[in-house]
């Protein structure tokens, strides 16, 4: 085995473990805390008998570790465990609102990430410009800026002044593809804002970066024009922290749609997520956790294996 | 002081101008607020009067007195739980350098299962499990947030340890806590403050975002995060007064950027 397979190896075990870990944690949060868990859900009002009935319900009549191989292997069967509010199974709650979520965070990401890269590179080519100040003052307000701010002031304008797009987005009301990429444009857009304003900065830091190498002082000395020295030397060695910078703001996207959904009703999985949290229906809360933990690490697992087979250094080496 | 204050540039100073205004306005939030803060002075959603000049809430509340006591509530606990994740994060990071071993190791692979998971998503999770209050959610952000500091807290801890004064003071026979606090801390204060102002940031931004989903900062009491959402519907009426709240964040958190920024640049040595 090639030493480049054994470091991708290693980093996706960690990704395992890691995963392994958070469900514990999980599970462990609910050891610690402080009463009994099925009292704090039904009331002081309830009677001992429907709190007794719960517990079975919830298993907590169990020992803890007997309750998270239980779940674990449930986890392995696809079998999530039901909603505590209405019943139904988790697997067919979070399977429709998942497609949603992927397809609202795809369709910011397909924007965004040529957007921001593209930015990127042209306040690196033209640094210290008063484009590239003009830049990078945005992309600071830009991250200052809580979601919901810049949500609602699309909404304001583009919606309720402009007319544009509808305020609430709901993709199961659309007719078509064009007809759902049009509903959900808001929310898109308030994602693309607040991505690339991140992507863009470190897109600019990775390539400035490069830049200050000898290799590309050669380059400059013999003659190469400012151009031809980004787009030909500097951005094939820069492409690794580029797709590094990109996984990680994907990652980023994930977490940002929780808020962006429940701004515009949007029928995803950070809805379910938030309405599961202020109802306590735990099952939902970790089957959703999970989901987002997972796609999260997954990301940042391949942002790391990236930049590993980018290095020529480890691809090549024995 | 007055000289650095003429060599901050215009930025700088706008971001310090604006933060002595929160300040003084979370300070003496019952002097400057017209009515009480969770006060039903009138109708529910009211124009801009000069009785009610940013209008009433959607409980008949004044709009401006909310905004005041926000600025005290939402900036006080933002700086509470930024604060606790600092002694804690930097306490267990400088004892980890300090010990090794597997006191490090233990604490070290914590950290990387917290950080593993986005932290909107983890302090959803958590607070599910413990219920929203305001006591537990300066809990679960605080133990969220000790995470990156323990890390920074660590690494400068390390190169400090190896070094001769804190070899004479172990040989000495003190104990961790003298160590610790006029040993190690010293040295990595300035490390420590420059990422505070990053940090709380974050933290404002997370508690805004929390009490905006409902599950931070919870009624009656007055918050910019919550006021956004409590508001919400008015914005569909194209009325900007919910947006006010929406801005005061917006608008302290560049504040703070932009100060921090310059001392990142000033400490980096590119300006003399």
């Amino acid at each position: 085995m090639s030493k480049i397979q054994r470091l991708v190896l290693g980093r996706l075990a960690l990704g395992l473990l890691t995963l392994f870990a958070v469900s514990l944690l999980m599970f462990a949060g609910l050891e610690f805390l402080p009463g009994d868990l099925a009292q704090q859900i039904l009331g002081q009002s309830a009677t001992p008998d429907t709190v007794a009935a719960f517990r079975a319900e919830l298993g907590l009549d169990q020992p803890p570790h007997i309750r998270y191989l239980d779940w674990l292997g449930g986890v392995a069967r696809g079998d999530l465990g039901n909603s505590l509010a209405s019943g139904r199974p988790v697997t067919d709650l979070i399977g429709p609102r998942l497609a949603n979520t992927l397809f609202l965070a795809g369709y910011a990401a397909a924007i965004a990430v040529p957007l921001a890269v593209g930015l990127g590179l042209m306040a690196a080519l033209w640094r210290n410009t008063a484009f590239d100040r003009g830049a990078n003052l945005g992309a600071l307000s830009a991250i200052s800026m809580p979601e919901f701010f810049v949500a609602y002031l699309l909404i304001l304008f583009l919606s309720i002044k402009a007319g544009l797009f509808p305020t609430l987005a709901r993709i199961d009301m659309a007719s078509g593809p064009v007809d759902a990429l049009h509903a959900t444009f808001l929310p898109a857009l308030t994602l693309i804002l607040v991505v690339v304003a991140h992507m863009m900065r470190m897109t600019r830091a990775a390539i400035i970066n490069v830049l200050a190498s000898p290799y590309i002082e050669m380059a400059r000395l013999k003659g190469v024009s400012r151009r031809r020295v980004i787009l030909v030397h500097a951005l094939p060695n820069a492409l690794a922290p580029i797709v590094n910078v990109v996984a990680l703001n994907l990652a980023y996207l994930i977490v940002g749609v929780v808020v962006v959904e429940v701004v515009f009703s949007y029928p995803g999985l950070g809805q379910l997520l938030v309405d599961a949290v202020s109802s306590r229906d735990l099952p939902i809360v970790q089957a959703v956790g999970l989901v987002f933990a997972a796609v999260y690490i997954t990301l940042n697992v391949l942002a790391d294996i990236a930049s590993m087979i980018a290095n020529p250094r480890l691809r090549h080496g024995s | 002081m007055k000289s650095l204050l003429r060599s901050a540039p215009p930025t700088a100073l706008f971001g310090m101008v604006v933060l002595a205004a929160v300040a003084i306005t979370a300070v003496f939030a019952p002097l400057l607020a017209p009515y009480g803060e969770t006060e039903v002075v009138g109708s529910a959603y009211q124009q801009w009067t000069s009785a009610h000049p940013l209008g009433t809430d959607n409980l008949g509340r004044d709009m401006l007195s909310r905004m005041i006591f926000g600025a005290r509530n939402t900036v006080g606990l933002a700086l509470l739980t930024t604060v606790l994740a600092f002694v804690a994060g930097a306490t267990l990071g400088m004892v980890a350098a300090l010990k090794g071993g597997w006191v490090d190791q233990v604490l070290a692979r914590a950290v990387d299962v917290l950080m593993a998971v986005p932290p909107l998503i983890l302090a959803l999770m958590l607070l599910a499990i413990v219920g929203a209050s305001i006591p537990n959610m300066i809990a679960v952000i605080s133990v969220i947030y000790l995470a990156p500091v323990f890390r920074l807290a660590r690494a400068a801890a390390m190169n400090v340890v190896g070094l001769d004064f804190v070899e004479a003071a172990r040989l000495r026979g003190e104990g961790l806590g003298w160590l610790v606090g006029r040993e190690i801390l010293p040295n990595i204060w300035s490390t420590l403050v420059a990422e505070f102002g990053v940090r709380f940031c974050f933290v404002f931004l997370f508690i805004a975002a929390l009490s905006f989903l409902g599950i931070g900062i919870q009624p009656p009491t007055a918050d910019w995060g919550s006021m956004v959402k409590e508001n919400a519907t008015l914005i569909t009426f194209g009325d900007v007064t919910p947006l006010i709240p929406a801005a005061a964040i917006a608008l302290l958190t560049i504040a703070v950027n932009l100060i921090v920024d310059w001392m990142l640049h000033r400490a980096s040595g590119l300006e003399t």
